[in-house]
């Protein structure tokens, strides 16, 4: 099979020679790239090389592009701040390599579900795995002060190290507070929409009302909540139940109306009572609208419990904890509780989604037709 | 004024009729003013036939079917299905309706779909199973029940359609252009289908269309019907035999019928335009 010019390649190569050039010139004492600067020559070529064969030029992609971010990597400590313009060359050749990397994967049509659901994984771990690169680079290599922008690697140890007072924050904002704010919260919008679809005067006088819950400052509600129900997770959860409250209710309303003139129709000919309706015909076919506001909720849930922690807490919890490390100038553990959060967040709206893929098959979105 | 329609009377004497309508009007208030959708409508239907209502779009010819049906009220006039009010007929499910469209539930499986009027109706579980069999063979649909609706073409989700509106055993078929947006093949494929299972059944159907072939290939009788307002202006009792192979639409006799129902579509116009 005769093959384009691959002109992420090609670029690696000048990007290649181009800091070679710089670093023959440069000042001894800093950063050593001459490794980095070889091992991305050596694959790009190498690359070129075995291009018919997608598999063996994706694996030599790989290697190269991570051995050379490792290489660079690891030459810069000890010089912190000191990267000369070769070092940003070698990186850039580098991630061209992933970038490529990348390309050939994403062309791959895996033949089993296996490999299918590997490359699903492999392709977006590349990625992220190279913003995390990236930041990491730069930050060392221009010596950016920690305070500001600590590196990744910083981040991870101290995620390792508090492993204890991480868990025991998440289980205070995400399994008390999050989990039940988030379940009364949909619930209670849902029963709303229910009883609003019901009774006209419910529609006409709840929902305005509604509009204007979701309105509400959270900055302003939050430390009424404490008031009301404590320093505890409770209030916290109220403040999430608010939050959550009015997406399901909109979202639910809309949804019962998502059935065609002729569904109901047909129900009509059944003579069908308002309940028969709803739970065979009506609730199915809201569930793309009720699953929306599941997962809008999901993130809503979580950064409304972090915030709530800051106006008054007991001495754990994901916002409290951000909210004093940042005065104790831990930035890195603030960064940890970020990290966590957002794991966290992508976990339960990925939950959330899953269930939705297996409740609303039927849905052209998802059969894809 | 609304001329008499011609042959209108003439119909009222039949016994046993399953739906008779009796000076029946209804008039949409709409905003740009009232629509009259039917005017003046007499008609009688009796147990076992197969009649045909054709007229262009806006003659209120699917109007008058959603009167039978009660999914409107009419603002005039009287109408009688077994004997009772559209509204009572259709509390003891006197009727199965068939829509333009299959209108099958899409997160239900064909039998699944077929079952909705049977669960609603609370039949037992063995007992929905048995008819669901018995329906999907009658419209040979037997080895789809897992399938889903948007996994069957057009012409077999329609088929799956007209199997629920017969699964529940109504004597009256109510259909509205069933077959409107299948392709000419598979809708020629249907009327045969659907003849011979109305020959099997005994049932009382309606059937709205506006195809001529199609409601001279299908009726004992022909309502034509012309708009502004919707009204009755002939009736056309077929002479053709019961038995019709595809063919008989090449017979003298079956194109004269046809003629006929031509002309009274034109007469319908000629006073409007």
């Amino acid at each position: 099979m005769m093959r384009g010019f691959v002109w992420q390649i090609a670029l690696t190569l000048v990007l290649v020679l181009v800091g070679a050039a710089l670093e023959v010139g440069a000042a001894q004492g800093t950063a050593d790239v001459w490794p980095a600067l070889g091992v991305v020559a050596v694959a790009a070529l190498l690359a070129a090389a075995v291009a018919t064969r997608p598999l063996t030029e994706a694996v030599v992609l790989f290697a190269g592009a991570h051995l050379g971010a490792w290489l660079l990597l690891s030459g810069i400590t000890g010089h912190e701040g000191q990267a000369g313009a070769s070092f940003y060359l070698a990186l850039a050749g580098a991630w061209l390599l992933a970038w490529r990397c990348v390309t050939v994967l994403s062309a791959f049509k895996p033949t089993s579900r296996q490999a299918a659901a590997v490359l699903g994984l492999v392709i977006p771990v590349i990625f992220g795995a190279w913003i995390l690169i990236i930041w990491e680079a730069i930050v060392r290599g221009a010596g950016i002060p920690f305070l500001l922008l600590p590196p990744p690697s910083a981040i991870a140890v101290r995620i390792s190290a508090s492993a204890a007072i991480l868990a025991a924050d998440v289980n205070q904002t995400i399994f008390k507070a999050v989990v039940a704010g988030y379940a009364i919260g949909c619930c209670t919008g849902f029963a709303a929409a229910i009883a609003a679809d019901r009774f006209v005067f419910l529609r006409r006088g709840l929902l305005p009302i509604g509009n204007m819950a979701a309105a509400l400052p959270i900055i302003g509600v939050a430390p009424i909540m404490v008031m009301w129900f404590g320093f505890d997770w409770q209030s916290k959860a109220a403040v999430v139940v608010i939050m959550t409250f009015f997406p399901m209710l909109v979202n639910t309303v809309v949804g019962l109306t998502a059935s065609s003139h002729m569904e109901r129709d047909l129900m009509r000919t059944y003579a069908s009572g308002y309940w028969q309706t709803l739970f065979k015909l009506r609730l199915p076919a809201a569930m793309p609208f009720i699953f929306n506001a599941l997962k809008i909720n999901s993130t809503l849930a979580l950064i409304g419990a972090i915030v709530a922690e800051f106006f008054g807490t007991p001495v754990v919890g994901m916002g409290f904890r951000i909210s004093t490390e940042v005065g104790r100038m831990n930035i890195d553990m603030v960064w940890a509780e970020i990290a966590v959060a957002a794991v966290a967040g992508s976990v339960f709206y990925g939950a959330v989604a899953l269930i939705e893929r297996a409740v609303t098959f039927w849905h052209p979105s998802i059969r894809g037709g | 004024m609304i001329p008499e329609p011609k042959q209108a009377a003439s119909m009222a004497e039949i016994k046993n009729a399953v739906i008779e309508a009796e000076k029946l009007g209804l008039t949409f208030h709409t905003n740009d003013g009232p629509v009259q959708a039917l005017a003046n409508v007499n008609l009688s239907i009796g147990k076992g036939e197969f009649v045909s209502f054709i007229g262009p779009s806006g003659c209120g010819k699917t109007t008058l079917l959603r009167v039978i049906a009660d999914l409107e009220k009419p603002t005039s006039g009287k109408i009688l299905v077994n004997g009772m009010s559209a509204e009572q007929a259709r509390a003891r499910r006197a009727y199965g309706y068939v829509f333009q469209a299959a209108a099958l539930l899409p997160w239900r499986t064909i039998a699944s779909n077929v079952a909705l009027p049977l669960e609603i109706m609370g039949v037992s579980r063995a007992e929905q199973a048995a008819r669901i069999k018995r329906t999907l063979d009658l419209v040979n649909l037997s080895g789809f029940e897992k399938k889903y609706p948007w996994q069957l073409s057009g012409g077999m989700q329609q088929r799956a359609s007209i199997a629920r509106a017969l699964a529940f055993d109504a004597d009256l078929l109510l259909m509205d252009e069933p077959f409107g947006a299948l392709d000419e093949i598979v809708r020629d494929h249907l009327n045969e289908q659907l003849l011979e299972l109305w020959g099997r059944t005994e049932k009382t159907i309606c059937f709205v269309t506006h195809s001529i072939p199609e409601a001279v290939y299908l009726s004992t009788r022909i309502v034509v019907m012309s708009p502004r307002p919707g009204r009755v202006t002939d009736i056309i009792e077929s002479t053709l035999p019961k038995e019709r192979p595809l063919d008989i639409r090449e017979t003298p006799e079956f194109l004269a019928i046809a003629a006929r129902v031509r002309d009274g579509l034109r007469a319908g116009h000629s006073y409007e335009d």
